[in-house]
């Protein structure tokens, strides 16, 4: 196993990139492997690596592929910046650096027997695909899934081919909107929380699963909330700027909480006295 | 048989409306149906109606010169189609164009004015349930102006 869990934690473990592929003009999800071949870290949905790009630096990503899948790490990043430019230019074959998985991730354990209900803006449906993958694997364990996904427009969704999949599963429905739409595009248009009215939720007995900017998971959880869910019921993936990962340096700290160490995924009732904080 | 008071009752724009004030309305309504592609109305034309949406989907759309048009909503089963009947000039706004086979109920704006002038509980019935989707769809295009996935 190439990633040995006791090792220590800012250690970076060499790893190989063996995939890139494009998903829209600004991201790209790639496939990296541990350099010697063996297994890759286990991981649970909603947990992050620190991924170096040697010369370049290090970044904090959500790992988006399927947990029961051992012998890779998946990353979709959105190049924004130097680092990320860096990382989505790697070629198959390049050495890159993964520490971790950190963090606490999305409650699927304790979302068993429950109906999940996904919301994922933008570049936030990369962390909660794992969930996707989990319940999908164990069907009979989980309730009806929904997926809300909102996007700027057609060209920026990610996994295309994946949502019309997952909305064939049995109990399964997946409602796609894009914020304008060209003539060419067939589907919803309006922001994420429009399709709630379409969405055929129980929200007694549910568990929402939260990521996307901040300002769109204040809105969505309104309407969560305002459909009937429970604070506590509701979970939203934070983002900070996260550098050692193990709570030492306090870059990410939000209020009381480091994001990278007691975070990424928080409970909805935890983050709600923070969320209407202007100075946070 | 469905009547058009029962589709009335049962479309969520009118859930809890009570049966005399449905009865009042049905007269100015009629079943509707528009090809995929049709125009429904365009900006500018003259907004003697609005629709109930029973099926289908219908883009709202903006025209702006040398653009190609943009599609800014779209509405489906137990949406609301137009306001702009309700109140002065009673021009559309916006271009709406079925994206898929749709049906609706159209009703007709200066039949349920009339209505709503000779009958003030039936009036405020209406304009408190276009209110609250004005409410909804103002906070979306709000939402939909920050452009929240776009990299700052």
């Amino acid at each position: 196993m190439a990633t040995a869990v006791m090792t220590d934690p800012m250690l970076p473990q060499p790893y190989l990139v063996r995939e890139v592929s494009k998903e829209t003009p600004d991201t790209f999800t790639l496939k990296l492997a541990p350099e010697d071949g063996g297994s890759s870290s286990a991981f649970q949905p909603g947990q992050f690596s620190m991924l170096w790009v040697f010369g370049v630096g290090e970044l904090p990503i959500s790992i988006s592929g399927d947990p029961a899948k051992h012998e890779q790490l998946v990353y979709t990043v959105r190049s924004v910046g130097q680092a990320t430019n860096a990382f989505v230019s790697q070629s198959v074959g390049t050495g890159v650096g993964v520490r971790g998985p950190f963090g606490a991730g999305w409650p699927v354990e304790a979302a068993r027997g429950h109906d999940v209900i996904v919301v994922a803006g933008g570049i936030g449906l990369a962390p909660l695909r794992p969930v996707i993958y989990e319940v999908l694997h164990h069907r009979q364990d989980y309730g009806r899934l929904v997926v809300l996904y909102g996007a700027r427009s057609p060209r920026d969704l990610l996994y295309r081919k994946e949502l019309a999949a997952w909305a064939r599963h049995r109990d399964t429905q997946v409602l796609v909107t894009v914020d304008y739409g060209g003539m060419s595009w067939r589907g919803h248009v309006g922001v994420v929380t429009t399709l709630f009215k379409y969405a055929r939720l129980k929200p007694a007995n549910s568990v929402a699963m939260v990521c996307g900017p901040e300002i769109m998971m204040r809105f969505v959880t309104r309407e969560l909330v305002s459909h009937g869910m429970s604070h506590n019921d509701v979970y939203l993936s934070m983002e900070r700027n996260m550098k050692c990962a193990v709570g030492f340096c306090g870059h990410c700290q939000y209020g009381p909480h480091f994001i990278c160490k007691d975070g990424p995924v928080f409970p909805y009732e935890q983050m709600r006295p923070l969320l209407d904080k202007y100075e946070l | 048989m469905e009547t058009l008071e029962r589709i009335l009752a049962e479309h969520p724009f009118f859930a809890g409306l009570e049966s005399y004030y449905t009865g009042l309305l049905v007269g100015c309504g009629a079943n509707v149906r528009f090809q995929p592609g049709s125009y429904i109305f365009k900006e500018g034309e003259e907004a003697n109606e609005f629709y109930l949406i029973r099926s289908g989907r219908v883009a709202l759309e903006i025209f702006a010169p040398q653009h190609k048009p943009i599609v800014v909503e779209t509405l489906e089963e137990g949406d609301i189609l137009g306001w702009s009947w309700l109140l002065p000039p009673y021009l559309w706004k916006f271009h709406a164009h079925a994206m898929q086979d749709t049906r609706a109920i159209a009703l007709d704006g200066k039949c349920l004015r009339t209505k709503c002038e000779q009958n003030h509980d039936l009036g405020y019935e209406v304009l408190k349930r276009f209110a609250q989707i004005m409410e909804r769809r103002l906070e979306a295009a709000r939402l939909q102006l920050l452009d929240v996935y776009a990299v700052r």
